[in-house]
């Protein structure tokens, strides 16, 4: 006979594994429904660049490609803008004003990426087409990068889209990393006759550098998954071209947008396949990210020989 | 020497304001972004949007309804679904939980709110829809309760954490048993931060697209009961924004500010609630 302890144990216990038992179930769900392409393309599905659902030819190099420019783009753009808006907020904001610009960071967010989408296909593709793309060309048009016309949608813009939508992640954690850092370490670098950005620069900034690095990792595993405000501005043309104004796509684009429609297991098992790639390298870039923050924040003193 | 000084200085200032105008432009995408839709989806907002079905291509006006309580229907289910899951589960991390089985829990937890929500749908996609052969709304439910689930978890069990242990060393001086002393004692005192967790989760997934495009797929009329497809938000804004009508696109704008002010109003009064302090703060 089980007493209302052992009850009430046993019944969160359940809650509890379910969590575990989901996890498996989706690692299991992706990995069998996706044996059919498995079998038939092995490694080749990665080295090919051939999206054929008539003939039933499938590789994901195309995507993978996208997916990877898109999101450098993204952190290129995101890293300094987070990094620094999170050094004012650590460093200098009074602490008032700091955690109200926190707030609004967080509500920022907070937004749907849908909402993104649908700005980023109003706005800023036009502006891209119009304004920035010919003024790229015309002063950096010597760079591979900057070449070709000037659709407005492609890799750029979906590339500045999730960049903005990645920054609240970095300042956030960025800001959080930064205020761990001991005060003596900042009064000690004063004392030295250091100027307040030589102490934030040469002795806060390293110390917490780790934690940095964990929140471009955590941002950047964000971008890779990130699916509709891509979906809608990326240009969804499955091929690799150098210039960031080429069209593009991305792993989690072609899911959306080809997944309902899918006919044939073959083309279904392609798309869940990738969907289990994309599963995968968020697994490994967030599991990272959480061991580099773990790092920095458990040291507490924040001490790291530079 | 003096040169070396006064650049210096100079780099301080130049150096500082920079990071201050990266503080500004982040936080005014917000204010951007929230205008531009008001400015934008204000004027097509009316009270038809809310009460009628879409009209048929190529005829003006039209509405909504349909859309929006799909939303609320699948938010229903996520909830129904993924909040005690969540709640049972913290209460066993925080109270009963030995080493290895939290560490898992948790690090599982972390690990699933990193998985791209797209990811999700194909999962509730081969979890649900393969075995009823078509789309639903139930399917959409289950894929938003898995998003719902770690977050609820692990905000259950911070909380849950936090509360003192004077608490729990009175109640079980007053002779009750471990599961009285959570249900009457710690769980009434975390209500506060826990509700909290648990809205600004359903906030979020509020605003998925991504899994609900082929579990709960979309639906240009009512849809009764639980197992045919629906309409959502979301979605919608998704197709009419991608659509080729002038028309759709004026809608998708005033979709997008419908959406919005849901989540932020959600989100600002849900955190002004918390940041008045603790339950047991006050009590």
């Amino acid at each position: 006979m089980l007493g209302a302890d052992e009850i009430a144990h046993l019944i969160t216990f359940i809650a509890a594994a379910s969590l575990l038992l989901i996890a498996v179930l989706l690692v299991f769900q992706l990995w069998v429904h996706s044996s059919e392409a498995r079998a038939k393309f092995g490694w080749h599905f990665f080295a090919t660049t051939t999206w054929d659902p008539v003939s039933g030819d499938f590789g994901a190099l195309p995507f993978i490609y996208g997916t990877l420019v898109t999101s450098a783009v993204a952190l290129v753009i995101a890293i300094p803008l987070g990094v620094g808006a999170a050094i004012f907020l650590a460093e200098l904001a009074p602490p008032k004003l700091s955690s109200s610009l926190t707030f609004v960071s967080d509500l920022l967010a907070a937004v749907p990426s849908v909402i993104y989408g649908l700005l980023g296909v109003f706005l800023l593709v036009p502006v891209m087409r119009t304004t920035i793309q010919p003024a790229l060309k015309k002063y950096l048009g010597f760079l591979p990068l900057f070449k070709g016309p000037a659709y407005g949608i492609g890799f750029l813009t979906a590339g500045i889209v999730l960049a903005i939508m990645v920054v609240p992640f970095v300042l956030s954690v960025s800001r959080e990393v930064l205020l761990a850092v001991p005060r003596d370490q900042r009064e000690a670098a004063l004392a030295l006759g250091a100027t307040k950005w030589e102490s934030t620069w040469k002795v806060v900034v390293p110390a917490a550098r780790i934690g940095i690095f964990g929140s471009v990792f955590l941002a950047l595993a964000r971008a890779l998954g990130e699916t509709m405000a891509v979906t809608m501005v990326v240009g969804n043309n499955p091929k690799i071209a150098a210039s960031l104004f080429s069209p593009g796509y991305s792993i989690a684009a072609v899911l959306a947008n080809e997944f309902s429609e899918a006919t044939g297991n073959l083309y279904l098992s392609a798309l869940i396949e990738l969907g289990l790639v994309l599963f995968l390298l968020t697994f490994v870039l967030n599991g990272l990210a959480r061991l580099l923050i773990l790092i920095t924040t458990a040291r507490g003193s924040g001490v790291l020989p530079s | 020497m003096n040169i070396r000084l006064v650049w210096r200085k100079s780099l301080n200032i130049f150096m500082l304001s920079l990071t201050g105008l990266c503080a500004l432009l982040t936080v005014s995408a917000l204010f951007f972004i929230l205008g531009y839709l008001v400015w934008n989806g204000g004027k097509d907002l009316s009270w038809s949007f809310f009460t009628h079905l879409p009209a048929p291509v190529g005829e003006e006006g039209g509405g909504m309804a349909n859309a929006i309580l799909g939303t609320l229907k699948l938010l229903l289910l996520a909830a129904l679904f993924g909040v005690p899951i969540g709640l049972l589960g913290g209460v066993y991390l925080a109270e009963f939980g030995g080493r290895t089985v939290p560490f898992l829990v948790r690090y599982t937890a972390d690990l699933l709110n990193g998985v791209p929500s797209i990811v999700i749908g194909i999962f509730a996609y081969a979890l649900v829809v393969m075995p009823m052969h078509h789309f639903s709304t139930l399917a959409g439910g289950i894929a938003l309760a898995i998003m719902v689930i770690p977050t609820v978890l692990r905000n259950t069990e911070s909380f849950l954490r936090d509360v003192p242990r004077a608490l729990r060393e009175g109640s079980f001086a007053l002779g009750a048993n471990k599961w009285r002393m959570i249900a009457t004692v710690v769980l009434p005192a975390a209500s506060r931060g826990i509700l909290t967790g648990v809205l600004l989760a359903l906030a979020r997934v509020a605003g998925e697209t991504a899994p609900l495009l082929f579990t709960a797929f979309g639906n240009r009329y009512w849809s009764p009961g639980w197992m045919q497809p629906t309409s959502s938000l979301p979605v919608v804004i998704y197709t009419y924004a991608t659509g080729p009508y002038e028309d759709w696109h004026r809608q998708a704008w005033a979709a997008g500010l419908v959406l919005l002010g849901l989540v932020l109003l959600t989100n600002i009064l849900v955190r002004a609630f918390l940041s008045r302090g603790s339950s047991y703060e006050r009590a």
